[in-house]
């Protein structure tokens, strides 16, 4: 048992060279170069998935980055329109108001004007009357005393009238 | 689903199935014997025999009744080669073409080895036979016949080429390799890549591919071996010293081609103090040799022992039974499930010892040809652990 035979030996090792022979050559070869293969290929894919999440992360902060900045310019532009519309507003009561002025001003003056023209008129009318009445008077006088101071009293009574 | 759950149940059924068979097989061969040489002496049991026979080589195999001779190959100086077939000695009774297998019982029948300081002749061995046809040890034969070890060892190398051919074909088409491998690749694999990351690229660093090939015909030569030894009626191919030795002295062959100048001055000139060199130098000289020896010697031995082991308990079957048949089939469902645990547990052991032995020839050749820097520091060179 523990002495082997010459034979055996020799067959087992002439079997084992030529079995490493050619599993080496045939098998081991190919499989360890495939193994290498998808090994490499699985931590390329990897490294590539990660290479692609980060992209899409860096893309996704900019999206957000880009829209907040669209946020942002949309506020703005809200807060623009709102000024301008403020602007406009005061702008147009101002001149309102100044329209307004203008036109309480100039219906003051034609009012004062009329009124002036008004009293002239009274003035001349005034004055019409009393030479009127002095003529009256200097008429009668040439008459009656007691009656032109009737009189008198008359055409101031008239006056009054007016 | 059920055939996944049946399918523990039918290993397990045919493993019983098998090992009963092996066990009629065993008896019936007993039976043989005993026929053979129960002519003149009553028949008796001799365990040793029986498991010693089953263990070792022969030139036929044996399958209950059925026997399948095997071809002879012979060379001797004197008459060149000789080849036939082993069925021309008739089980050891004639002789052939100047040749003669001398069985046990030839020699206890013809007294050959009485009156001899050292046994001349050795049992079921091939010796030329002279004119008056006796058996003539002092003519040296070689004899190169494809035993039964030689036979299911080369069947095992045909298989073993085969499968990974054909698996190494799938991986060059492109399956396993974009996609994932399938059928028997995948049951492949996980051992391939086992062997590379576990054994090799511990142990032999950056320049493991180097000796993957090495490493992995190693580890799947043993295993199929191991496995197809365990099936009963096979020869025990790994549990032939023959075997682990030529697989030794690769190994050795491979560690000495490895090593370098640190490797060499670690054995002659040792990291220790100049009085303990002296005891160191051969020690370390003889470990040279041992680590090989040890490989060797711890593959057989752990075969050899499981079939020697899982045979005396179906042995003690029959020592019972001769004792007393009631008694014989009263143990038998003990031995047999004893038989069945100690079968399964050489099915696992059938993987640790190709794994042991492929690891220990990465970690040897690992040893020859790392820097020696690494040992000055640590106080005490750690051997790895051997089993």
């Amino acid at each position: 048992m523990l002495n082997p035979s010459i034979g055996l030996i020799l067959w087992n090792l002439i079997a084992f060279l030529v079995l490493l022979f050619i599993l080496g050559k045939f098998a081991w070869k190919p499989i360890l170069k495939s193994l290498k293969t998808r090994e490499n290929n699985i931590a390329e894919s990897l490294a590539s998935a990660e290479k692609v999440r980060a992209e899409m992360a860096q893309l996704k902060s900019e999206n957000e980055a880009l829209l907040a900045k669209a946020r942002e310019e949309r506020a703005q532009m809200l807060k623009e329109a709102r000024d301008t519309k403020e602007k406009i507003i005061n702008e147009a009561k101002e001149q309102a108001k100044l329209e307004a002025n203008k036109i309480i001003s100039d219906a003051q003056a034609a009012i004062q004007q009329q009124k002036m023209a008004a009293l002239t008129d009274v003035k001349n009318q005034v004055g019409n009357l009393v030479i009127e009445v002095a003529e009256k008077v200097l008429r009668r006088e040439l008459g009656n005393k007691a009656q032109q101071e009737n009189y008198i009293k008359e055409l101031a009574d008239e006056i009054k009238l007016n | 689903m059920v055939a996944k759950r049946l399918k523990p149940l039918l290993v397990a059924a045919f493993s019983l199935g098998i090992l009963i068979f092996s066990n009629i097989s065993l008896a019936q061969g007993d039976h043989g014997h005993g026929a053979a040489s129960g002519h003149k002496e009553e028949e008796k049991l001799n365990p040793s025999e029986i498991i010693l026979d089953h263990v070792a080589d022969g030139h036929e195999f044996h399958f209950g009744k059925i026997t399948i001779p095997l071809p002879i190959i012979l060379y001797s100086p004197e008459r060149g080669f000789t080849a036939f077939m082993s069925s021309a000695f008739h089980h050891g009774t004639e002789a052939h073409n100047g040749y003669r297998l001398v069985t046990r019982e030839y020699i206890e029948e013809h007294k050959l080895n009485e009156g001899q300081e050292k046994p001349l002749f050795e049992a079921n061995k091939i010796y030329a036979v002279d004119a008056s046809g006796k058996p003539d040890a002092s003519i040296s034969v070689l004899d190169l016949s494809m035993t039964r070890n030689v036979v299911q060892m080369l069947i095992s190398v045909i298989l073993l080429i085969v499968i990974m051919t054909r698996i190494a074909k799938k991986y060059e088409s492109g399956v396993g390799v974009k996609t994932a491998p399938t059928g028997f690749q995948s049951a492949v694999e996980p051992i391939i890549t086992f062997v590379r990351d576990e054994v090799a690229k511990p142990n032999l660093g950056h320049s493991y591919g180097k000796y993957m090939p090495l490493l992995l015909t190693i580890f799947f030569f043993i295993l199929i071996n191991n496995l197809i030894g365990l099936i009963p009626g096979a020869a025990n191919v790994t549990g032939n010293i023959a075997f682990t030795a030529v697989l030794a002295l690769v190994a050795f062959i491979v560690i000495m081609f490895s090593s370098n100048k640190h490797y060499w001055a670690h054995i002659f000139w040792p990291p220790v103090p100049l009085g303990v060199k002296f005891i160191m130098i051969p020690v370390e000289i003889m470990g040279i040799f041992t680590k090989p020896f040890a490989l060797m010697i711890r593959l057989f031995a752990n075969m050899i022992s499981g079939h020697i082991i899982i045979l005396s308990f179906i042995c003690l079957i029959f020592i019972f039974g001769a004792m007393n048949t009631y008694l014989g089939y009263g143990t038998s469902p003990f031995f047999l499930a004893l038989t069945v645990f100690i079968y399964l547990l050489e099915c696992l052991v059938a993987f640790i010892q190709a794994y042991i032995f492929a690891n220990l020839t990465a970690i040897f050749i690992g040893q020859a040809f790392e820097g020696g820097h690494e040992h000055e520091d640590v106080p005490g060179h750690e051997d790895p652990v051997v089993i």
